[in-house]
């Protein structure tokens, strides 16, 4: 749920980074975090694991400068992807604006991939969301790996919607902004029509 | 309310503001903030520039969540209080109409007992606020963001 203040003129939008474990979500904001000029983010929160793992939530909230005299922030959220976070995952989602779902190319993270969009899909609808039309981008990460699975397939086993997708390799950046600027486009689109 | 928006106009702000502001004088405390569930913020009152507030705003949203879920857990509906005491500084952190998070941050100079009788108090003027939140949501609103076009989206990325 998007929060507008027409006193102060600011706009807040939630996009959260969903996706299976060690896809790359928490890189994806690291990047983004390194990137950005300084003025344009805040800090950048992990609640994670001694071995780095997410545990809770990696949290990065950005200001992109103003639209229609508001000022647009946007708060980056990653889920924990390991399947028993999903308690954690489920109250991250909460209130959503956008998704980002990172698959992992790697042909042995096929099935994992399929059953965390399933999940998504469950959790989305348990909050009362729709999942057939909340703003999502696909984003196919690590194809820098050998033994990946090419596009179409990962088109034909993920993206039953058909919504913008990029290739991605998060440690050195490769579409991790085009993802970015993906999903903010969809989402400011969807608050202009009112939200779902 | 997972789905639409939540929108805030001048009225209301400035009357939250007001609130915020009487809680800080009378709870004797150093900074007062109001965030909604999903970890923005809405408001603030007192020393804000000694902390990061986006990020104790989504931090304490986090919080209330973990602890709801807790809550559930065990069958409860919600821990709608939260306390936690440091070495200098402590916080309260009370959920508001089950929608909004009220912290306070507090020193030696107050206590958890004074802090916790003023927020009850504010807590009604903050629900009567939501209240007229609620109502205006259902008027007619002439926006600028219904104008939104391509362009200006476009524009944030230049």
């Amino acid at each position: 749920m998007s929060f507008i203040n027409y006193s102060s003129r600011e706009i807040n939008c939630k996009i959260v980074y969903y996706g299976p474990g060690l896809c790359g979500k928490t890189t994806n904001l690291q990047y983004i975090y390194r990137r950005m000029n300084p003025e344009s983010r805040g800090k950048m929160i992990s609640l994670a694991t001694e071995t780095e793992r997410t545990l809770f939530f990696d949290f990065l909230p950005l200001s992109l400068g103003e639209v229609r005299g508001f000022k647009t922030r946007f708060h980056l959220y990653t889920v924990p992807g390991q399947v028993f976070y999903d308690a954690s995952r489920r109250l991250i989602l909460r209130g959503v604006d956008g998704v980002v779902f990172s698959a992992d190319s790697q042909l042995t993270r096929m099935d994992s991939n399929v059953e965390s969009l399933e999940n998504l899909q469950v959790n989305l609808r348990e909050q009362g969301d729709d999942g057939n039309k909340i703003p999502l981008v696909m984003q196919y990460n690590k194809r820098d790996l050998p033994k990946v699975a090419s596009v179409a397939e990962l088109h034909a086993l993920l993206n039953y919607r058909n919504v913008p997708e990029f290739e991605a390799v998060a440690t050195t950046g490769v579409g991790v902004f085009e993802t970015l600027k993906a999903v903010i486009k969809l989402v400011l689109i969807d608050l202009k029509k009112g939200g779902r | 309310m997972a789905q639409g928006q939540f929108i805030l106009r001048e009225k209301e702000y400035l009357e939250i503001q007001t609130v915020l502001k009487k809680l800080l004088a009378n709870s004797y405390s150093k900074v007062v903030f109001l965030v909604d569930k999903n970890g923005a913020l809405i408001a603030s009152a007192g020393a804000t520039e000694d902390f990061d507030t986006t990020s104790l705003a989504s931090l304490t949203a986090g919080n209330i969540a973990a602890t709801g879920g807790l809550a559930s857990l065990i069958g409860e509906k919600e821990f709608s209080i939260l306390f936690h005491e440091g070495e200098r500084d402590n916080m309260h952190i009370s959920v508001v109409a089950n929608r909004l998070i009220l912290v306070v941050i507090f020193d030696r100079r107050s206590s958890v007992g004074l802090v916790r009788l003023r927020v009850r108090r504010v807590a009604v003027d903050l629900e009567r606020i939501l209240r007229d939140i609620d109502a205006g949501a259902q008027r007619e609103e002439e926006g600028d963001i219904e104008e939104l076009t391509e362009d200006d989206i476009e524009s944030l990325f230049k």
